[in-house]
């Protein structure tokens, strides 16, 4: 069948620089292309998790669902060309630059149509063509390359910003402070996106951290503006990063932006995150980002049945991915020796 | 040819690279205004302005973030760890990010890059600010390893190793910065993976890296005067390795010994040991001798490390106890 029309496409005006979103046609592109991407990614995750049940998915994998309004709000108002780096938990926002669903899949099922070829798995997911660039799995390390992006952006004026998404847990290693103190001193167009959602993996944030906003609060010690938001508000995050994307783009530095959010789901796959309250799980259940985004949308007056199709057409891209990811075959053995080097060989001696 | 300190040869390579490709900048601690801690980047600032040469926090981390993310964007980046014992509070972007980027994307991402760093003893400065690491690199697959030892090298090589597609570690040995010698005028460009035989002897072979090869010249010359005429090869480069010529070598003469700075475990001459008996073990005469610091940290007081280097009196005397047993 046909690919239906991806979230990056559907962005229409908006991916150009500036691009507000003010009349009311683009707001209405806007609008549909934030509820399309994270229709898709909400789905595409729980397709993961069925196939993580099937034991298809190998290894790890670390969901996002429940914190699509993020990385939904934060792409769809990005340039093309701008800069994503995000953490092991990467699904969501490398699908969210246009990366190829199938690809994805099929990285998380090990197969050699995955996005790269079964060598990084699901922690490591990357598309550069699309400016996603990259997963990192070790906590704090990307904080510090997404600056060299953004340093190599402001050298060559090309007006891209680098977007850098971690968790809360992040704000409380030493990479976290090394970046964000040199971005400040050498004013980067960088934005930095702490997506808390309360937990360390296994452990309440508040109880490990010593201020009540862990990137927020931090923020002053950089004479950056602390800026908490609602993380599970597409359109909160959707225009909080045009602003942080503008002062990048004007050369006034870097943002750093504390979205309040939660995990549906365990930290891994491993994880049942039995250490949750109920009463706090349903709270949150209740403020699910896709229920609260199709609900303002119909309060604003849009037809359901676009909306409904919209889901229907995200259903089949899904299962589309999921049959051609299936259908790739493992790596073929002459992959291992390869690429480790840019003559695309391993070899260490003559 | 002029006559240039090993320093001088390292802001000599950069100069010419920076010269050459707008790409090519270079941050670190102290490397801009104050010319770096051990002034081998004198000058660059001058020549190329702030925005090439960047002075940064006392942030390791920051710093090889910051050279990985503008390599994959484009640039050309040279990183400086002002002494190589810091590696270690960087060694996850080194080793985890830097090394394993290009394998685990399966290509997508490039990294041009070179981090250098001020490696080995020498200086009393003890055991944080003297260790040669350089087996520590050599450990990572995905890291390219060079250490020279003469003043044309480090020129030649840094400037091959800024050229190079891939991230470069580049271990300046600290001991030899005051050593002068003859560097080629104009451009001058030494291949990675290249080692260099300086001596051709009859006996044995002796290979070393760095700081130790002077000495290890040395000593061949005092041994010669008793008889044992050994070759002396330069490794250079540890990754990519010149495996054909260190073994050519060592098959020639029939005995193989290591000198190495770095501590005894897991040394890079323990690879060459295992090389040299898997490929060359036929043509040996006489066990691999591995000459090296003891599995010890570096003491500070002059005697202690002094002792714990390898020093030309105590190749010769190893060498020559093992060509007479």
């Amino acid at each position: 069948m046909a690919e239906t029309v991806s979230p990056l496409e559907a962005r229409g005006p908006q991916a150009k620089p500036g691009g507000r979103g003010e009349l009311g046609s683009e707001r209405l592109i806007t609008e549909l292309a934030l509820y399309r991407m994270q229709v898709e990614l909400r789905l595409f995750e729980k397709r993961a998790y069925d196939l993580f049940l099937q034991n298809l998915v190998k290894g790890t994998s670390h969901l996002g669902l429940g914190q699509e309004a993020v990385a939904a709000g934060f792409a769809v108002a990005m340039r093309p060309d701008d800069y994503t780096f995000c953490t092991y938990r990467g699904h969501n926002h490398t699908l969210a630059r246009g990366a190829s669903m199938t690809a994805v899949m099929a990285e998380l099922l090990g197969r050699s149509n995955g996005i790269l070829h079964g060598k990084g798995g699901s922690m490591h997911l990357t598309d550069v063509e699309h400016f996603a660039m990259g997963s990192y799995a070790i906590v704090g390390a990307h904080l510090t390359i997404a600056n060299g992006a953004a340093w190599s952006a402001q050298y060559r004026k090309s007006g891209q910003v680098a977007v850098c998404f971690f968790g809360d847990g992040t704000t409380n290693i030493g990479a976290f402070h090394e970046a964000l103190n040199m971005a400040v001193v050498w004013k980067l167009p960088v934005v930095f996106v702490c997506e808390n959602n309360l937990y360390m993996e296994y452990t309440p944030i508040a109880a490990v951290t010593s201020v009540k906003n862990p990137a927020a609060d931090r923020a002053s010690a950089y004479g950056l503006e602390p800026i908490v938001i609602d993380g599970n508000d597409a359109d909160i995050c959707y225009r909080s990063a045009l602003t942080a994307y503008e002062r990048a783009r004007l050369g006034k530095g870097p943002s750093l932006i504390e979205a309040k959010t939660y995990r549906h789901g365990g930290h891994s796959r491993a994880d049942p995150a039995s250490y949750r309250p109920q009463s706090e799980v349903e709270e949150w259940l209740k403020r699910d980002p896709v229920d609260l985004y199709k609900a303002r949308l119909l309060e604003r007056g849009m037809q359901s049945t676009v909306l409904d199709a919209i889901d229907a057409e995200s259903l089949a891209k899904v299962d589309h991915a999921t049959e051609e990811a299936k259908a790739g075959p493992p790596p073929s053995p002459d992959a291992l020796e390869t690429n480790v080097w840019a003559d695309g060989g391993a070899a260490w001696r003559n | 040819m002029a006559e240039l300190t090993y320093r001088d040869a390292v802001a000599a390579g950069i100069a010419q690279e920076m010269r050459r490709d707008p790409d090519v900048v270079l941050i670190g601690e102290d490397i801009a205004a104050a010319g770096g801690v051990f002034k081998t980047t004198v000058g660059l600032l001058d020549e190329f302005g702030p925005e090439r040469v960047r002075d940064t926090p006392i942030s390791e981390q920051a710093i090889l973030g910051a050279v990985m993310g503008a390599a994959m964007t484009g640039l050309r980046p040279i990183g400086e760890i002002m002494f190589s014992d810091f590696l270690a509070v960087c060694w996850d972007i080194a080793a985890n990010q830097i090394a394993k980027a290009r394998y685990m994307t399966d290509g997508q991402v490039n990294l041009p890059l070179v981090i250098r760093t001020a490696n080995g003893g020498g200086f009393r400065f003890g055991a944080q600010h003297s260790q040669a690491v350089e087996n520590w690199a050599m450990a990572i697959p995905g890291l390219k390893v060079v250490a020279p030892a003469y003043p044309a090298d480090v020129k030649g090589l840094l400037a091959a190793s800024i050229r190079d597609p891939d991230p470069v570690l580049f271990f300046e040995a600290k001991g030899l910065f005051a050593d002068k010698g003859e560097v080629p005028d104009g451009e001058h460009v030494v291949p990675l993976g290249t080692a260099n035989v300086l001596r051709k002897g009859k006996n044995c072979t002796i290979i070393a890296l760095a700081a130790m090869v002077p000495r290890a010249l040395e000593a061949a010359n005092r041994l010669a005067q008793d008889g044992i005429d050994a070759t002396v090869v330069d490794v250079r480069s540890l990754v990519p390795l010149d495996t054909r010529t260190i073994l050519s070598e060592v098959s020639n003469t029939g005995r193989a010994f290591t000198v190495e700075e770095n501590p005894r475990l897991c040394g890079w001459g323990a690879e060459l040991a295992s090389l040299i008996a898997d490929e060359c073990f036929y043509d040996l005469d006489g066990p691999v001798v591995r000459i090296t610091t003891p599995h010890v940290p570096l003491p500070a007081a002059d005697a202690l490390e002094d002792l714990a280097r390898p020093s030309i009196d105590r190749i010769v005397a190893e060498v020559r106890q093992a060509m007479e047993r």
